[in-house]
Order: C-alpha cells, then sequence, then structure tokens
C-alpha cells in the first residue's frame, strides 16, 4: 500500500493506482476529458492527452496529468493550487479556440462533456478565438454521422474502435494542428469496414460522432394522412429512456413510453419483444436441426451455430470471416423478422396495403440504421423496416412533442404484435438471447419441462463467458461474447479449428444492447449499464410467461399463416443470408 | 570470409595498422616539406570527403578524376585514393588531404584533381591556390592542426571522421575498432562494462544528457525473454547533421557500441531507426552491418564467444517528434509516430513490448573508445557534471560552419570567435541559438560560460542535440522565434492539446507582432501561454517549443515592445514595419524608382524630388534597388 496526500487529505492506496482514481476515494473529483473506463468491460481510453486533469506533485517540475500519473509512497498533489487552475482553464481555452462552439444547436447541447468541463472551469472569455480553426471533414452515413470540426481530439472512438471493437476504421490522420480521426487516408467510413456498431458515438464526449436523426422523416410520416405509421419498440429501449427523463438508471417506463408513442401520433404500437420470440422459433430450430444432425454423425454441419441478431456483428463477419458464413444462424433480427411479418402477416389481417405502412423501429441500437438499409430487407424496394430511431431520438421526439413524460399513465402494447414472453425481455443483455434460446431448446431438445428457468451461467459483464448446459446427458457447450474484440478472439480460434462449442452468442456492444450506441450516454459510469442489467433481469423474473415457445400470439402466428420454424414460408420471411464484405 | 576469433581479430588489426601507420604519424607530426613521388615518397594517400555535404559539391567526381590521373599517369600502384568521412570544416569543402605530408586542400573541384596528381603527388609542389588562408594573418596554412577551426577541437565521437574509409571494415579495426567490445566479451562481466561507461559519466547527447551508465543499469536489471538495443539515428533538429557525419564517416563505431550494450544489458538484437532522408548513412551502415556479419564481430557467436547480437535497420519518414524515444518505438512498431507517457519506461516496457535501451549515435560513438581508454580517461575531460566532447553543428552567421567537437566546457565565446571565425562578414553579434527548436537564444552576457548540460539550461537554453545558430545584428529576435514555432507547429504530433493547439496560437500571436498588428498585451498572453505550454504537454517537443519565445522575451524583450508599440523592427526583417521613404536632399528626380514601383506608389515631377506614398507601398523594395543615389531610406 501506499500512502500520500492529496490537497488535504492523506490517502492510502494499492501500487499502482492513478492519482485520479486515489482522489476519487476522499471525494476529489479531478476534471477530465480524454480520460474513459467503463470499468468491468474492456472500454477504457487513457491517452493522457487532453491534459486537462494536471495537478501539480511536489519535486516535479512540470504538472503531471492525473488520469495517467501512478501514485508513490510519500507523494504530495495540489490538485487545485493557482498554477493548477490557470493551467487547466487555458487547456479548456485552447480546446475551445478550435470548437465551433455553437453548443445551441448542437446535437450534444446540455449532454457534452466539454460544455459541462467548461462550465465547471468557470470559462467566461475565449482568449485565443481570433485564431485559426482547423477544417475538418463532416460525413453522414445512414447510421453515423461525422463532424469532425467538433472533435476534440480525445481519441476516445479510436481506442473504442481499435482495442475494443478491433475494427479498425477510425485512427489519427495527419498531425499537429489539423491532426484529425478518420479512416485511413482521410476516406469515408463507407468505404471502410466499419460495422456501424457506435461505440465511437457511445464514448464520443464532444457532437462529433453522432447518430443520424430521422426525426424529420418520422414526423413527415406521422402527420401523413394516407400512412399508417407502426412502432416496434426493442428491449433495452425501455430500461433506458427514463434517464433522458430524469428517471434513475434502470428503471423502466414501458408503459410511459407506450403512451407516449401514442400521444405522438403512431397509429400501432408494438414490441420487438415479439420480434423476440419469433426469432427464439427460428433460431432455437436451427440450433437443435444442426444438433441432431451433428449427433446423427454428419460431418458437414456447421457447428458452433452463431446468433445472428446484432447487425454490427453480422457486418463484423461479413467484413472480415467471409469464409466463415456458414456457421452464423440465418435467422434475422427481432426487428427484422417483425416487419417482414407486420407487412404480411398483420397488413393482411387489417386489410392494409403494404406501401401504407410505415414500420420504425425504436433501437438502443444505430447498426439498426444501416440494417434497415439492406437490399435484403426489401421487398421490391419497399423496405420492411422503414426506418430506426435510437432511444435518444425518442427522447427528443417525445420532448419535442410537447409531452410531459414524468407524469404519463402506463399504456399498453397493442395486440397481436406486442405480445412478449421473458425470454424476449432479455435480449437486450450479452448473454440474453443465449439464455432465452436454452430456455426453448432444453424443453424442444429433452421433451421435459426446465427445473429452473434461469440459466445463471450465461450472464454476467464479461466479454467471453463459457458454460456447459446439461440436455439430458447431452452437455451443450455454449459461449456468450460481447464486444467484437471478444468476437474477433472467438473467430479467429474457429477460423483455426480450435473452437469447441456448440452454441455461440455475439453482441457487439459491451454489456450487450442496454450498452448499445444509441442509448442515453453513460459518460464512462459502468453503473448505468449494471442498473439497466438488473432491469431487464427483474422484468423477467416479474413474467407470468417466460419462453417464447408459450406466446400465445407467437403461437397462432404459426397456426395461421407461417406453419412451423424452418418452414417454406418461415425461411423466406424470416431468414436471410450473408455475402463476402471484405475489403480487397 | 572466415568468421574471426579474439586472436585472429588482433593479427588482422596488426596488419591494418601497418598500413594505416603513414596516416597516423602524418596527423600528429606535420612535415613541413611537401613530399611527392619524384622527391623521394614511395606511397601516398589521397583522403578526399566522401560526407553529404561535400558530396552535394562532386566530390565523388573529384574521387573519380583523381583516380583517372593517377591512371593516366602511371602511378596507380604507389597512390591511394580514399573516400573518407566528413572533415567537419563544410565551408570549406569538399576536402582533400594528402598524406604523408598532410596537406589540407579546401573548395576543391573536379577540374582541380590533374593540378593535384601532377604538381603535389608527382612534382612534390604544394597547389598554393587551394589551400587554406587564415583571415587573419592571410597567409595560407597547409594543414589543419595549424588551423583556428580544427586547433581547439578534440575528436572523440568524431575520431575517425575524414580519417578512414568508412567503408573498409579493417580501417576501422586498425583503429582499436572492435578491441572493445572484444575485451569485454573475453574479459569483462556485463556489470564491469556498465560501471565503467557510468565511471565515465557518459549522458546522453540527444538532448535531455541522461547518464547512460543508469540507464543501461535499468536495462540490465530487467528479466524479460528478449531485449533490444535501439540506436536513434533520427536525427531532426533543423541544421544539425553529427549524427548523419557519424554514421557516414565511422558507422562501425555505433555498431560496435550497439553491440556492447546488447552485452552489457543483455540484449541480443540491435534496430537503428534512421530518417529515410539520410541515403548515404543507410547505405553506409549497410555496407558496415554487412562486413561485421561476415568477420564474425556481429550475428551470432561473435568471436567464436557464446554472445550473439544482430543489427537491423528501421526507417523512419522524417516526423521530428519521432526522435522522442515513445514515439519512435511506436514508428518501428509501424504505429502512428506518438509519444506516450511513462511510465512505463522503454526500459521495462518498449519495442514489441521488450525491455528497450534507446541511445542516441554520439553517445554510442563515444563507448568504444571509453572501453578502451577507460573510464578515468574519458571522465578527465569535461566539467563535473558533464564528461567528454559534444559534438556542435555550426550554422548561422558564422565565418566557419561546420561541424566541430569540444571538450564540455569550452566557452560560447571560443566557439563563435576561434573555432568559428567570428560572425560573418564583420557584423555584431547579437546571439546564439543552441539546442534547435527546443532551446533558446544566448546573449553577449552569455559567452564566456562553460558550456555544459547545467549551464546551458541555467541560461535559459539546452544542450539539445547541438545544433548552434550564430545571430547578427540583421537577425530580427521575433521572426526568430516565429521561425522555430513555425517548424514545432508542423512537426507536432498532435496529440496532446497545449502542443497541438497552444503553439499554433503561439504562432499567430507572434506572426501578428510581426505584421506590425501585436499589442502589449499580446507579450503577457505569450509568456502565459507559453509557460502552460511548457508545464503541460506530453513530451518533450511541447516541454521545450516555447523555449525559443521565452528565451527571446527574456533577452530581446525591447525588441519585442519595439515592435508592439513603435511597430518597428530594428533589424529590419518584418516588412510590414518598415518604412520606405525618399532622401529629398538626395533624389536628383530620375523618375527610376517611380519606373520600378510595381504599386504606383511614387509620384513626383522630373528633377524634383520624389515622394512615397506609404498607403500605397507594398515595401518590396524595388524603388531602393532602382535608385542610382542611394536616396531611398528605410527605417
Amino acid at each position: 500500500m501506499i500512502t500520500l496526500t492529496i490537497d488535504r487529505h492523506v490517502v492510502v492506496v494499492p501500487a499502482n493506482t492513478t492519482i485520479l482514481e486515489a482522489a476519487k476515494t476522499v471525494n476529489v473529483e479531478i476534471p477530465t476529458l480524454c480520460h474513459i473506463d467503463l470499468e468491468g468491460t474492456c472500454v477504457k481510453s487513457n491517452p493522457a492527452s487532453c491534459r486537462l486533469c494536471v495537478v501539480e506533485v511536489d519535486g516535479r517540475n512540470n504538472l503531471m496529468p492525473a488520469c495517467a500519473t501512478q501514485c508513490r509512497q510519500g507523494m504530495v498533489v495540489h490538485t487545485s493550487s493557482p498554477r493548477v487552475l490557470r493551467a487547466r482553464k487555458t487547456v479548456a481555452e485552447l480546446i475551445l479556440s478550435d470548437h465551433p462552439n455553437d453548443c445551441l444547436t448542437c446535437p450534444k447541447c446540455s449532454d457534452c462533456e466539454l460544455q459541462r468541463l467548461v462550465r465547471r472551469l468557470n470559462c467566461r472569455v475565449m482568449p485565443y478565438n481570433d485564431g485559426e480553426h482547423a477544417h475538418r471533414k463532416v460525413e453522414i452515413t445512414p447510421a453515423i454521422k461525422r463532424d469532425m470540426d467538433k472533435c476534440i481530439y480525445c481519441r476516445r472512438c479510436e481506442s473504442v474502435c481499435n482495442e475494443v471493437q478491433t475494427v479498425g476504421a477510425l485512427g489519427a490522420v495527419g498531425r499537429g494542428f489539423t491532426t484529425t480521426i478518420a479512416p485511413s487516408f482521410n476516406k469515408m467510413l463507407n468505404e471502410t469496414n466499419c460495422t456501424y456498431c457506435g461505440q465511437c458515438v457511445a464514448v464520443c464526449p464532444v457532437g462529433a460522432l453522432t447518430e443520424r436523426d430521422y426525426a424529420e422523416e418520422l414526423i413527415a410520416d406521422i402527420t401523413h394522412p394516407d400512412k399508417i405509421v407502426i412502432a416496434q419498440t426493442a428491449p433495452a429501449v425501455r430500461y433506458a429512456l427514463g434517464e433522458e427523463f430524469g428517471f434513475k438508471p434502470g428503471t423502466s417506463v414501458t408503459g410511459k413510453m407506450v403512451t407516449a408513442l401514442k400521444d405522438m401520433g403512431f397509429d400501432y404500437v408494438f414490441d420487438t419483444d415479439f420480434g423476440a420470440d419469433m426469432t427464439i422459433m427460428e433460431e432455437g430450430a436451427e440450433i437443435l436441426d444442426r444438433l441432431q444432425k451433428f449427433l446423427a454423425g454428419d460431418k458437414n454441419v456447421k457447428l458452433p451455430i452463431m446468433t445472428s441478431c446484432c447487425p454490427a456483428w453480422v457486418n463484423f463477419y461479413e467484413h472480415e470471416y467471409p469464409d466463415l458464413l456458414d456457421y452464423p444462424s440465418t435467422a434475422k433480427s427481432p426487428a427484422q423478422m417483425f416487419g417482414a411479418v407486420a407487412k404480411t402477416y398483420w397488413a393482411e389481417k387489417m386489410g392494409i396495403p403494404r406501401d401504407k405502412i410505415v414500420v420504425v423501429s425504436i433501437m438502443p441500437c444505430l447498426a439498426k440504421k444501416y440494417e434497415c438499409n439492406r437490399d435484403e430487407f426489401k421487398v421490391d424496394g419497399n423496405p420492411d423496416v422503414d426506418y430506426s430511431i435510437s432511444t435518444r431520438e425518442l427522447a427528443a421526439l417525445i420532448r419535442r412533442s410537447n409531452i410531459n413524460f414524468d407524469s404519463l399513465p402506463d399504456g399498453d402494447f397493442d395486440k397481436p404484435l406486442g405480445e412478449s414472453t421473458g425470454a424476449a425481455a432479455i435480449f437486450g443483455i450479452t448473454g440474453g438471447v443465449m439464455e432465452a434460446a436454452l430456455r426453448t431448446v432444453y424443453e424442444k431438445f429433452t421433451g421435459n419441462t426446465l427445473p429452473r428457468i434461469e440459466f445463471d451461467q450465461v450472464r454476467g459483464l464479461d466479454g467471453i463467458r463459457e458454460a456447459t448446459i446439461d440436455l439430458n446427458g447431452f452437455e451443450l457447450r455454449v459461449c456468450v461474447v460481447n464486444t467484437l474484440g471478444n468476437a474477433r478472439v472467438i473467430m479467429d480460434k474457429l477460423r483455426k479449428g480450435e473452437l469447441n462449442y456448440h452454441v455461440v452468442e455475439v453482441m457487439a456492444c459491451p454489456g450487450g444492447c442496454i450498452g448499445g450506441a444509441g442509448q442515453p450516454y453513460h459518460h464512462g459510469n459502468i453503473e448505468t449499464l449494471k442498473a439497466r442489467q438488473r432491469a431487464v433481469y427483474a422484468e423477467d423474473a416479474g413474467k407470468q410467461l417466460r419462453k417464447s415457445h408459450e406466446n400465445p400470439d407467437i403461437q397462432k402466428l404459426y397456426k395461421e399463416f407461417l406453419g412451423a420454424p424452418l418452414s417454406e414460408k418461415a425461411h423466406h420471411l424470416l431468414h436471410t443470408s450473408y455475402c463476402d464484405k471484405s475489403i480487397k | 570470409m572466415k568468421p574471426l576469433n579474439f586472436e585472429s581479430l588482433k593479427k588482422l588489426r596488426q596488419k591494418a595498422q601497418a598500413t594505416l601507420n603513414v596516416r597516423e604519424l602524418s596527423h600528429t607530426a606535420v612535415s613541413e616539406k611537401c613530399c611527392g613521388l619524384e622527391t623521394g615518397s614511395d606511397h601516398i594517400q589521397i583522403l578526399c570527403c566522401g560526407g553529404t555535404g561535400c558530396k552535394a559539391s562532386q566530390s565523388k567526381k573529384i574521387v573519380e578524376n583523381l583516380k583517372e590521373c593517377v591512371k593516366a599517369h602511371g602511378v596507380a600502384d604507389k597512390v591511394d585514393v580514399i573516400t573518407t568521412g566528413c572533415f567537419g570544416f563544410c565551408e570549406k569543402g569538399p576536402i582533400v588531404n594528402v598524406i604523408p605530408d598532410n596537406t589540407f586542400y579546401t573548395q576543391v573541384k573536379p577540374e582541380d584533381a590533374e593540378e593535384i596528381i601532377k604538381e603535389h603527388v608527382i612534382g612534390g609542389r604544394r597547389v598554393e591556390r587551394l589551400l587554406y588562408v587564415d583571415p587573419k594573418t592571410e597567409h595560407t596554412v597547409s594543414d589543419s592542426k595549424h588551423m583556428d577551426f580544427y586547433r581547439k577541437q578534440m575528436r572523440i565521437a568524431l575520431r575517425n571522421c575524414g580519417f578512414i574509409d568508412p567503408e573498409n571494415i579493417n580501417e576501422y579495426i586498425a583503429r582499436d575498432g572492435y578491441a572493445g567490445l572484444a575485451d569485454v566479451i573475453k574479459n569483462q562481466t556485463p556489470e564491469q562494462v556498465i560501471e565503467t561507461v557510468t565511471k565515465s559519466g557518459l549522458r546522453g547527447r540527444g538532448g535531455a544528457g541522461f547518464p547512460a551508465g543508469k540507464k543501461w543499469e535499468h536495462g540490465r536489471a530487467v528479466h524479460a525473454e528478449h531485449k533490444y538495443v535501439v540506436c536513434n539515428a533520427d536525427e531532426g533538429d533543423p541544421g544539425a547533421f553529427m549524427d548523419r557525419s557519424i554514421m557516414e564517416g565511422d558507422p562501425h563505431s555505433v555498431l560496435e557500441a550497439m553491440a556492447i550494450c546488447g552485452y552489457a544489458i543483455g540484449a541480443n538484437h540491435g534496430l537503428i531507426y534512421i530518417r529515410a532522408e539520410y541515403p548515404l548513412a543507410v547505405s553506409r551502415l549497410r555496407v558496415a552491418i554487412k562486413q561485421a556479419n561476415e568477420l564474425g564481430l556481429l550475428g551470432n557467436n561473435i568471436l567464436g564467444s557464446d554472445f550473439s547480437f544482430d543489427i537491423d535497420i528501421r526507417y523512419g519518414a522524417g516526423a521530428f517528434v519521432c526522435g522522442e524515444a515513445t514515439a519512435l518505438v511506436h514508428s518501428m512498431e509501424g504505429k502512428r509516430g506518438e509519444p506516450r507517457m511513462k511510465p512505463p519506461h522503454l526500459t521495462d516496457h518498449g519495442y514489441m513490448g521488450y525491455p528497450t535501451n534507446v541511445n542516441n549515435v554520439e553517445t554510442l560513438a563515444n563507448v568504444p573508445i571509453i572501453i578502451t581508454k577507460g573510464a578515468d580517461w574519458f571522465a578527465s575531460i569535461g566539467t563535473e557534471k558533464s564528461k567528454g566532447t559534444k559534438v556542435f553543428a555550426l550554422a548561422g552567421k558564422i565565418n566557419n560552419v561546420g561541424l566541430i567537437e569540444v571538450p564540455m566546457g569550452t566557452t560560447l565565446r571560443e566557439i563563435i570567435y576561434e573555432i568559428g571565425g567570428g560572425v560573418k562578414d564583420g557584423k555584431k553579434f547579437k546571439a546564439v541559438q543552441t539546442g534547435g527548436p527546443s532551446g533558446g537564444c544566448l546573449t553577449e552576457k552569455h559567452l564566456d560560460i562553460p558550456i555544459d548540460y547545467e549551464s546551458l539550461e541555467a541560461a535559459g537554453s539546452m544542450m539539445g542535440s547541438g545544433g548552434m545558430i550564430v545571430m547578427d545584428e540583421d537577425d530580427c529576435m521575433v521572426s526568430v522565434a516565429k521561425f522555430y514555432l513555425d517548424f514545432t507547429v508542423n512537426e507536432s504530433c498532435g496529440k496532446c492539446t497545449p502542443c497541438r493547439i497552444g503553439n499554433k496560437r503561439l504562432l499567430e500571436i507572434l506572426t501578428r507582432i510581426t505584421e506590425g498588428k501585436g499589442t502589449p498585451q499580446d507579450l503577457e498572453t505569450l509568456k502565459r501561454l507559453s509557460e502552460v505550454i511548457k508545464e503541460t504537454s506530453l513530451c518533450g517537443l511541447g516541454q521545450s517549443s516555447p523555449n525559443p519565445v521565452l528565451s527571446t522575451l527574456n533577452n530581446f524583450y525591447d525588441e519585442y515592445v519595439e515592435h508592439v508599440k513603435n511597430h518597428k523592427c530594428r533589424a529590419k526583417q518584418c516588412k510590414a514595419l518598415l518604412t520606405y521613404a525618399v532622401r529629398p536632399d538626395k533624389c536628383k528626380g530620375c523618375g527610376a524608382c517611380k519606373r520600378g514601383c510595381p504599386a504606383d506608389a511614387i509620384i513626383g515631377d522630373v528633377r524634383k524630388p520624389h515622394v512615397i506614398d506609404p498607403s500605397k507601398c507594398i515595401r518590396c523594395g524595388m524603388c531602393k534597388s532602382h535608385c542610382r543615389f542611394d536616396a531611398i531610406q528605410v527605417f
């Protein structure tokens, strides 16, 4: 243990503790900007480059960055001496001098870490603002908007893209004053192998990386007299949306969300959870099919089967592992299954022509925006899901629609595409799809009722988790992965023939969809994700029906329309194919 | 070639020394008489500088011509024409040195080859017109020993530059080359080697002056599967070229030192990080590595021992910041050349995650001779805290531009006025800039400080890698600061805020001042911002980049005030602050200035004094160059 002095506190910390961490233990909050540490996940960036956390250390000539300076025995640290305050303010003023400072109209206004910091440092003038600005690119992709003039060069996005996701689409380009963060050779993002996971957006402290906003399109559709606009809300949205309205992280606001959507003018409000139950029917059947073939001695069966509901993960293997496209399940994501069924089964039922229906998915995800645009998910150019908006965009729309969210009464999802089980509820979390699948696969494989519904072995936040499930003597080996960097570890092993699992679940975002790039910003606070995670499991525990195959409306759908899982019709509507998208 | 062992290396040395002996003798004893084949000499060697500077002045052609003439005159068996490294006296290059009488010909042209062979080599008569003329006495000086430029120098790191053929390993071996390596492998423990380096007091010559022995000791103490020795040859200071000269003129000294370092710290791999703009140094290093490998002086089981050490080259793209060791390692790994926070130090976590010892070229060049001559010998040279010598690249408004090596403790006055031959064109000395873009400007009052790491820093500058630029009364100190800032703004990697944006803002303020738009408030801002950049930047580049601003503000505050208050530049460098006017007493009304003015700023009738309209004048100076009566004044 190391003893040091921070301001007027004597602090005892373990070796390898940084000054920043040590200061926190005595409630000294040193300001940071480039630093992020989502403890317990692999999201961590510590380039020590913004220089806003500098502190004075006795005996050192220069000021030291608290985020990257390790505590030493007997160290005497001053975190707010006049010298430190002067330096910190000057550094902030320098950042402002190469920033557009158009906060009033910035999408990050009031949620911006730079804004908060400048307020905290009491910057009242911008003395260096008559200088030159470095002009950088603006790019709008279907999912992500890059306005690099706003970039403050904290490098969090670069770190997330390279070290966490190992995609490597973003990096520093150029040098000195005109340095920018961009794909190599300052190309456009859509020319790279970007998966649109959006984790760069999730960690961006300012408005440089934001989601592509579809609010105007949505308003135009809702107010259009001929269009029937239906909403589907993803499992993870309801546990995070409340944060935008001052609720504690992990507060479930399902009912208020439904009411708000109806108040906004959506004609029908359905639940993507219904799509999730459908996914389990299809994917579960696929798992059983491959397992049975495997047990029958089929040497060509592709195992492990991998989940395919995360669109960033789909992009990832299409870009990076085109040789292994036979392994992932062909099941579409719940949102796309929902869209396909809504524009066929439901449309027929209601007698509404396809082209009059607008399906809007409300997702914790940015890659879903890209997914909507995929040709595979269109019928004669008409997409199954017209567009996708994020949790944050929904919050913005609610605010704009003059709705007092706090005091809204709870509403109910419309039928029949609004009924769901606990298995669908947990889709929004890493391990959730696996657990939901196991609940169905276990019962179908063994013919027995599950003795205990929860599969604790696959829960948690660790990047790679393994478990062995006893299916009446058959040992099913499963693996749950979150973040694409961890997915790469698994896929590299698969490519080398070293993978020994039967089923693998992959989600691109840390923690799964609860940590999705479209969720309210976590600002590096892991407790936010943990609270959402607890809420998800609480929701599941409180449900009457907790296995997808028990969903009565799902049973009805198959009976009336699809036949059986993996039937020809199911294949046509609920399954997809993958293509080689590697950049040659 | 058969790999050498300890015995055969000794024999090879004795043999090589015999051939080099004539050169050694001629350097220590200067013969008054010129020797020629007709006057009794039996063998003559002609050394011609093959450094980058002299090569640019056709020294390669000189060598070719000399060789042809030797053949044409049928004396090829008695005359050797040898290309060496840099002699240092670049002002007077290309240099041709004739042995055994040690005649030092300066500013030789390819067409002079015939005369040198016919007159000197055969006839024994010096070519007087090619000899150096001492500007003080106006007498010719035939050898380097009696030139002021060389008299006060002490060449340790440059000991072989301009003396041996860098592409001939035998010549290096003859000068005790690889004797140090052989000695440490055969007779010393790694700890003893480190003790010798520590006792010698050798400090890093790259700029920071970190004790080399201490670095090696740390490198030794770390346990790892692999360790690396890296030679930092990313010489980036504008105007500094000592590392290049050493690699071009004496590449084996660097290789030997790296192997010694490898033995000391327990590393088996060496890497030289060199900028690709040094093609000659690269090719000489390649030749040297190949030769050393063939002779078993590098590679597996060096000299038949258990110690193995290989050396490879890594190229840099020329970014200044890649001289910073952590950025250098990133660059070698194929990553963006960007520094990172320390710790972890490179000696713990360096190239590819392995412990890595990074030393500068000049530091390494000192190592072999410290081993052979001993720590006490080296420690006897220099000042209390800075031992040995330092190489400086002398440039700017000075008579003798070139590469010099002086013992630590030599004063700036000795360097500028004795070795450098004083300020050019008899102008008044104003300042000397040391330490490159990270250093500062020193003035008249600093000239008698004995130079070492501490004294330069105390005076507000730094040793740096050894650039030394002399400025005279015509240099504007605000413009000088601006020049260096412009360099650092371009070379900043852009990682940390103060360096990326702060330096840019400093440059903008300086530009404003030189354009006559500065305010007294700007001087305050310059100082404040400079201090913050220094104390908050991540690496040495940003921590030192405001030094030129701060040192000029300290030493030439009046000049800054003149710029912002009176809007005047006394050195007449800042165009926007100049006023062009016609002196009515001198103007004849000839109209030449009026016709030459591109801005139509001059009015006046024929034979009557003209007038310049300051609102139209663009200060191009055309009027002044057109006037035949010296009637245009600039103030």
